[in-house]
């Protein structure tokens, strides 16, 4: 057994550039289907590492019905419904007001989008309007500086705070607080920058938004739509009752199909539902590459019988029982499929570093179980007709073979 | 008895022509014998070596090795008797390219399950013995056609087979390095292998002892060998005959080819 396989071994070493242009097929279908999945799986721990650092007691009310109760996406419609301003403050005031006994605090967070500019430079951002109570909410400190206050509210103070991502962008290594930045024209005065918390859910990174007082931004931009309440329940409430309040509250502002509630758990399912499609899908989309490379592999073991019909015969003539013939093959093209495998992960492994400042992605140990097991599956799968054909060669016709 | 053919013949099937290639032919070979095997093209002596090397199965008729009949051996079996029993020298080498000839030579104790430790250090001793002793690292292509056939003889005495079956051994080579092989089989003779040797040329078959002569698939000689001059005048005898055979064989090919030709036009 031991010989055979340096048998196979020297065979690919024999035909180094056919070996590794064979190989070529399977590294590339292992590479992308392991980075492509690294990628997927890495964005969903991130989502899912996100949504832990949020707190578990949230709950959401949006504007339209983007999630279906299944956990699937609602597709492009319920996206723009999403988009609707249908949601208003008092809406929320009025949930707040009559569930009192159930929910603690919420906050409504608008969006607009705009220029900002320190100095020379510019960035395109978008702008959170939010009230005080983010900071409890959305356990968000100020890592330097101070949170503003209802009163900065109220009273429309041109007061930001920013995003870490954004603060970099802007600023540099200079220190923003005190500094004033401009914003849509209208100058602001920075007063905190938040820590780092990492991406929103299906936006831009909480990091780069500019979190504005919530009057201070219907003042002085022009809000696209309230993206959502944010709702903390009470300690100790059961989250599903809260959620039912909530609804009955909103039915009797708005239309069934206006507005969603979710919490935390079931964001998170359907987030999760939907990366993990996505994950499925790119690797799907990788393995058609793989196949690619198996027939790549039966391709040319079968130029390699054909060429080696002499050697074949010479190998059964000494001695060699078809079954020794068979194998040598299967182990050759199992080794070509084997290695092409391994070359393809370490790739797929160094490009997850490689990307990984920008995006999270993430070899994970049943990815590379996967892919030795799938391309050592595709090399005997692919070599089988090749080592059947090998094995049953007649050994006076291969001898006589020219 | 080591080798013995009862009535075995081989016949091939072309079209609707059966061509006997092998007819009967019965046939006893002692221990220490060194055969030579002559006969015109067509005349049986090729399939006689396969079906007596047992790479082939006879049509009909009984094969006894060391007076076992091993007839119905299916090819596993012939396979681990070929590789007990049987060296095989060929006309063109048959050596692995891109191989050493250390480990060309120890390519049948690879299928004998030999370690590679004793394998290696037998396929040198017997580098040794046909004089290749300072070449064991070098591949076919760094070797002369005389040599790569000595690599060849190595490589069919390693497993110390009862049989040699020897096909046109100088056929391919220069008459110095033919001498050299023809030297290297008498004195393995001499040591008492058996050797089978297929030939056509009547020098090469005066160093065997024993000439047997084919035609139509049938022994037509079958005798001691005296000298040279000899088995050349037996086998001009044998092939004025052969010739004509061999032209009926061909007339009778191309109507089979024919028949084929028409029989696919005939399907389109």
């Amino acid at each position: 057994m031991n010989d055979i396989f340096l048998v196979a071994l020297k065979a690919i070493w024999i035909n180094k550039v056919r070996s590794a242009l064979t190989m070529l097929g399977v590294i590339i279908g292992v590479g992308s289907v392991v980075l492509l999945t690294s990628i997927g799986t890495g964005l969903q721990s991130y989502v899912t590492d996100q949504f832990a650092s949020l707190g578990t007691n949230t709950i959401y009310v949006m504007p339209g019905t983007p999630f279906t109760e299944e956990g699937g996406f609602g597709g492009q419609e319920a996206m723009l419904e999403a988009m609707k301003p249908v949601l208003k403050e008092r809406h929320l005031r009025k949930v707040l007001r009559n569930n009192r006994d159930l929910l603690d605090d919420g906050l409504v967070m608008a969006v607009a989008t705009g220029k900002a500019k320190y100095g020379n430079t510019d960035e395109k951002v978008s702008f959170l309007g939010v009230t005080a109570n983010y900071e409890t909410i959305y356990h968000t400190v100020a890592e330097k500086g101070r949170w503003f206050t209802d009163v900065d509210n109220e009273k429309k103070k041109r007061v930001v705070l920013l995003g870490p991502t954004i603060a970099e962008d802007l600023f540099g290594k200079v220190d923003p607080i005190g500094k004033k930045i401009k914003l849509e024209s209208k100058t602001y005065k920075v007063i905190g920058i938040l820590e780092e918390k990492g991406g929103g859910f299906g936006g831009p990174s909480l990091d780069s938004y500019i979190y504005v007082p919530l009057e201070t931004l219907y003042d002085g931009f022009d809000v696209l739509y309230i993206d959502n309440f944010t709702i903390s329940a009470k300690e100790g409430v059961d989250i599903k009752e809260a959620i039912k309040a909530i609804e009955k509250t909103m039915l009797t502002e708005l239309d069934e199909d206006e507005f969603s509630v979710a919490d935390q758990a079931q964001l998170l399912e359907t987030i999760e539902g939907i990366l993990g499609m996505f994950t499925i899908a790119l690797g799907g989309i990788s393995a058609i590459s793989l196949v690619v490379g198996g027939i790549g592999i039966m391709n040319i073991m079968l130029v390699s019988v054909t060429e080696r019909t002499r050697e074949i015969g010479l190998r059964k003539a000494l001695g060699a029982t078809p079954n020794i013939i068979l194998v040598q093959f299967l182990i050759e093209s199992a080794l070509l499929s084997i290695i092409g495998g391994m070359i393809g992960l370490t790739l797929a492994y160094l490009g997850s570093l490689a990307i990984q400042p920008y995006f999270p992605a993430k070899v994970t140990g049943q990815a590379v179980v996967l892919a030795f097991g799938v391309s050592t599956a595709i090399g005997l799968f692919f070599g089988a007709a090749p080592a059947k054909k090998a094995a049953n060669l007649s050994p006076i016709e291969a001898l006589r073979y020219e | 008895m080591l080798l013995k053919l009862k009535s075995v013949s081989k016949h091939y099937q072309m079209g609707e022509t059966t061509i006997k290639a092998l007819n009967e032919v019965t046939l006893s070979i002692k221990e220490g014998e060194f055969i030579a095997i002559m006969g015109p093209s067509g005349s049986g002596k090729s399939t006689f070596l396969q079906v007596a090397s047992i790479l082939a199965q006879p049509t009909a008729g009984e094969i006894f090795i060391k007076d076992k009949d091993v007839t119905q051996y299916d090819e596993v079996e012939r396979s681990r008797l070929r590789n007990k029993e049987i060296g095989f020298i060929f006309q063109q080498f048959n050596l692995l390219p891109r191989t050493s000839a250390l480990d060309n030579v120890a390519l049948p104790l690879v299928y004998a399950k030999v370690g590679t430790k004793e394998r290696d250090e037998r396929a040198k001793a017997m580098l040794n013995k046909v004089g290749l002793g300072d070449r064991i690292k070098n591949t076919p292509a760094q070797l002369s056609g005389g040599q790569q056939q000595r690599v060849a003889v190595a490589r069919a005495l390693i497993n110390n087979p009862s049989i040699i079956f020897a096909d046109e051994p100088a056929g391919n080579l220069d008459s110095k390095s033919g001498e050299e092989i023809k030297r290297l089989l008498i004195d393995l003779n001499k040591e008492g292998k058996t050797i089978i040797m297929v030939t056509h040329e009547p020098d090469d078959a005066a160093i065997a002892k024993r000439l047997i002569m084919f035609k139509d698939g049938v022994i037509v000689d079958d005798s001691k060998i005296k000298g040279g001059k000899e088995i050349a005048a037996k086998s001009e005898k044998v092939a004025g005959n052969g010739e004509k055979v061999k032209a009926q064989l061909k007339s009778k090919k191309n109507k089979v080819e024919k028949l084929k030709r028409t029989k696919n036009k005939l399907k389109k």
